[in-house]
């Protein structure tokens, strides 16, 4: 019966939209201009710029925290680096804790829901509008939202709730109720709240549309035109059979094919750069000029920076809080080192899969650039550079490999599928924690929650890119600005913690294992 | 000194016909019997978010599962015997872990038992026994 179910939706779902479908077309635009005319106010707000600059105050929000950290922690990145690594190792687990939550685990889920599209796709739409100096300023933004990440992951670990019957729950959420009163300070539940609900819309943003509709442009590019909620009905009941019908196989093969396709993407990135070895100078010459100088990319410099650090942000989520949620599950008794493995995960988010993207669509040429004068070449509307193909998002990124490998778009449309797949499972979970902070645990909100949430895979896959990616953006971004006001007021605890633990790692209380 | 045994179990006919070879040969010998129970589990296999929450509560159901149905009854039996029994039951590689067990508690003999199908499987990834026979820090006696 219970296997039954999910197929008896779909099946449900298919009549509805197949009665739709004489003017399959015309429905995609309707959800189109619908979704554009309702979410444009939200996306004004978060994008809106600092007083007479064309500088949007949420890029500086987001830099200025994660380089506070970075100061406040005295560049806990590189400091607790190797440290981090042996604890991915397991060189300081205890062998007794065998069978709980490992760091390596906890560290690979957290990254199968941030390495996504936000580094195929995203990465294109960096470089695409902002030029080859956006990779630059995206490295930078990786490099210093590991503070970020090791400041709201240590705190999602030291504040989670443990239950009576052995679960765990964790995350911002718990984080600004406890700690604030802990610390005395009012107000912990007004941003525990607000930053739920800013959850649940990033949930449905990025953690589901963009990547719907980002699944759907990679699978016109490689099987031609067809309207976008076929893909949107095909996701969303696989979505829903995972997450509601609790088709746990279905995850599972996800969870270990991703890192497989991680691999083989990043390698054949590499094999790319080094087949074209003779333009890797010219391809960080390009990235450094741009980044400082604009090579006349929409915006000029201001616009490299913002593309670069936005698509950053959105990429590795550091200072967004979902990663809180994701590692706090792990199994330690020192909540800091949880905090540790997590710097990881921008690193090989950002600074390592999406540079990689970065240069594959510089060294192949895909930017067209005046060769008289070496500035980038804008398109009619003067948004962003022209393309070979005139391509943006992942088409980008698609064609970018394939000038060098043929076959490669088939693997990429793969890649792709089973990217935005896995970060819709993890943030399906990071949305539904939220939804339950707010209306409490029970099978009756789950369910609410987790249909809705396959209601906006299909909008996700029907609307066109740049709502969805505003969209997902502001909803991302907003959940920020609640979580670092919470990071803020937190990072005193964070540092007694840093300090206690790192004075007993030099002391040789804290020893390793094997 | 006396001998100890360290018993791979995981409830199958093999391994009782393992421990009942390594129960004769601890009475004859006044030896004592360690019963281990690995159950197979990596720190580098990946799981679903929702797995990572409820996994603390999955594997305390795990210990007591294992508790109450392999190794209570076979404590009772043993000790009625007159043979002095330890169980213990642990996470991880199955090999690996059978023998490190045997090093700390400074066991003299391990003893297995194997099921001899040969299998596909078993000529691929290789059987607790095979490797055993060639890691084991101590004698080790397989039980056909």
């Amino acid at each position: 019966m219970t296997r039954l179910f999910p197929t008896a939706v779909l099946a449900v779902f298919f009549t509805l939209f197949a009665a739709l479908s004489a003017s399959a077309q015309s429905i995609d635009e309707t959800i189109n201009s619908i979704f554009a005319s309702s979410t444009g106010w939200f996306v004004n707000l978060i994008f809106s710029n600092f007083p007479g600059t064309s500088f949007p105050w949420i890029v500086g929000w987001l830099v200025v925290a994660a380089t506070v950290f970075t100061v406040y922690f005295g560049v806990i990145q590189f400091r607790a680096f190797g440290h981090a690594i042996a604890l991915v190792k397991g060189d300081y687990s205890d062998p007794n804790d065998a069978g709980e939550v490992s760091h390596f685990q906890a560290l690979a889920t957290a990254l199968s829901g941030t390495v996504g599209l936000g580094n195929i796709a995203g990465v294109a739409v960096a470089i695409g509008i902002g030029g080859p100096g956006a990779t630059f300023w995206m490295i930078l933004a990786g490099l210093l939202g590991m503070a970020s990440k090791f400041t709201e992951c240590t705190l999602g670990v030291k504040y989670r709730n443990e239950y009576p019957n052995g679960t765990v729950s964790g995350g911002p959420m718990y984080y600004l109720t406890k700690g604030f009163a802990e610390r005395g300070m009012p107000g912990g539940k007004f941003l525990a709240i607000m930053f739920s609900i800013f959850c649940i819309l990033g949930a449905l943003g990025g953690g589901n549309m963009f990547q719907a509709n980002q699944a759907h442009a990679q699978l016109t590019n490689v099987f031609g035109e067809y309207p976008g909620w076929i893909t949107g009905i095909v996701f969303a009941g696989i979505v829903f059979a995972v997450i509601v019908g609790g088709l746990k196989s279905i995850a599972r093969v996800t969870e270990k094919v991703v890192p497989i396709m991680g691999i083989i993407y990043v390698g054949t990135a590499l094999i790319i750069i080094l087949m074209n070895y003779d333009k890797i100078g010219w391809a960080i010459g390009q990235i450094f000029a741009g980044a400082f100088t604009g090579l006349g990319v929409a915006g000029g410099l201001v616009g490299a920076l913002i593309q670069g650090f936005r698509r950053a942000a959105f990429s590795n989520e550091a200072g967004v809080g979902s990663a809180a949620i994701a590692h706090s599950a792990v199994r330690t008794k020192e909540p800091i080192t949880e905090g540790f493995v997590s710097l990881l995960e921008p690193l090989i988010d950002t600074v390592i899969v999406c540079t990689m993207t970065a240069l594959v669509i510089i060294i192949t040429g895909q930017l067209i650039s005046d060769p008289n004068t070496g500035l980038y070449v804008l398109n009619e509307a003067g948004t962003a550079i022209q393309t070979v193909g005139d391509n943006s998002g992942v088409a980008l990124t698609s064609a970018a490999f394939s000038s060098s490998i043929g076959g490669f778009k088939y693997i990429l449309a793969l890649a792709v599928i089973l990217f935005a797949f896995s970060t819709m499972i993890s943030w399906s979970y990071y949305g539904l924690k939220a939804w339950t902070y707010l209306f409490g645990e029970g099978k009756a909100q789950e369910l609410t929650f987790k249909s809705i949430f396959c209601l906006f895979v299909v909008i996700g896959a029907s609307a066109s890119l740049g709502p969805v990616i505003d969209f997902s953006d502001a909803a991302i971004f907003a959940m920020a600005v609640v979580n670092i006001i919470g990071l803020y007021v937190l990072m005193p605890i964070v540092k007694r913690e840093l300090n206690s633990y790192w004075s007993r790692l030099k002391s040789g209380e804290i020893k390793k294992f094997s | 000194m006396s001998e100890k045994f360290v018993v791979g179990y995981d409830g199958s006919d093999v391994a009782k016909r393992a421990l009942d070879f390594a129960v004769s040969r601890a009475t004859a010998q006044g030896g004592s019997i360690l019963i281990v129970h690995v159950l197979e589990w990596s720190p580098y296999s990946f799981l679903t978010p929702e797995e990572i929450e409820e996994r603390h509560a999955r594997r305390t159901e795990e210990l007591d599962r294992a508790e109450k149905a392999l190794m209570a009854p076979l404590k009772s039996t043993i000790a009625a015997a007159g043979v002095p029994v330890e169980t213990q039951i642990k996470y991880g590689h199955v090999a690996k872990t059978l023998c490190e067990v045997a090093k700390k508690e400074g066991a003299t003999q391990m003893v297995i038992g194997r099921d001899g199908d040969g299998g596909l499987s078993s000529r691929v990834f290789g059987s607790v026994a095979g490797s055993l026979v060639q890691v084991a820090p101590v004698p080790c006696t397989i039980v056909p």
